[in-house]
């Protein structure tokens, strides 16, 4: 004859099962044991180009090179910026080959706001949400077959980025 | 820094749009606090996406990201069920990963 265990003891063991697998779903974990992922590495970081005042510092710095305008890279900007301290920005490219984008914005006290790598089979497309410490160009240069082009925005920012 | 990541992706097609936000004061260094000090920069330099054991984005950020950052973009491939790993790294070494699962 089978014996069940009874009705309590099992809605116990539910319980629990239920408890830790909500333990470690809330850390984050998607399976265990999990697959060892690399994490991001500080070293990977162009400290030198964060630091130049120039749009063509910067891209010297990031890229060795300098860009070409080309209506193939749109930048996606607010004409007007409510809050200068989180202005969206989004980048995109139809060209082939897109290995970086970087985005500059000329009136900060340092030019290069974000850069982003972008591997085989990732899209030519970014966005984020940049500090503007006031009315300022904003430039956004994409990486594709080893050359630089760019699209430039002028941004009007009525509340400065820089908490003043 | 622990549980600083939320973090959508999606699967649609043969692209995942992936959406996240961290929860980070990316203090620019150019602020002052109430005593008239400045306080110091602090914010995220890297964060890294990945998927299937290959690094998919990379963001390498300055003092000129907005305060908990938000980010968006797409890969080619990834379907639903598999898993994204997001890491980041700031100025003074502190850092957070995460593992989320494509939708």
């Amino acid at each position: 004859m089978i014996e069940f265990p009874d009705a309590p003891a099992v809605a116990r063991r539910a319980v629990l099962k239920g408890a830790v697998a909500g333990g470690l779903a809330g850390l984050g974990l998607g399976a265990f044991p999990f697959p060892a992922f690399a994490d991001a590495d500080a070293k990977e970081w162009p400290g030198d180009a964060f630091k130049v005042k120039s749009e063509a510092d910067a891209l010297k710095a990031l890229y060795g090179k300098s860009a070409e305008a080309s209506d193939k890279v749109s930048l996606d900007a607010p004409e007007i910026a409510e809050n200068g301290a989180v202005v969206p920005i989004a980048v995109a490219s139809t060209l082939p080959n897109v290995t970086g984008i970087a985005i500059l914005v000329l009136e900060n006290p340092n030019v290069l706001a974000a850069a982003y790598k972008i591997p085989a089979g990732t899209q030519a497309s970014v966005a984020n949400r940049l500090k503007m410490a006031k009315t300022t160009k904003v430039v956004a240069v994409v990486e594709s077959g080893g050359k630089l082009y760019s699209a430039t925005k002028e941004v009007k920012v009525t509340v400065g980025g820089c908490g003043g | 820094m622990a549980g600083t990541i939320r973090v959508r992706a999606t699967a649609s097609g043969d692209a995942t749009e992936v959406q996240s936000l961290i929860r980070h004061p990316m203090d620019s260094g150019f602020v002052k606090d109430a005593k008239g000090e400045l306080i110091p920069a602090h914010h995220i330099e890297v964060v890294q996406f990945e998927h299937g054991g290959k690094t998919v984005f990379t963001a390498l950020w300055g003092p000129a990201v907005s305060k908990d950052p938000y980010l968006k973009f797409s890969f080619k491939g990834g379907k639903a069920g598999d898993e994204l790993k997001v890491s980041w790294v700031d100025n003074k070494g502190a850092s957070d990963s995460l593992v989320t699962k494509i939708q």
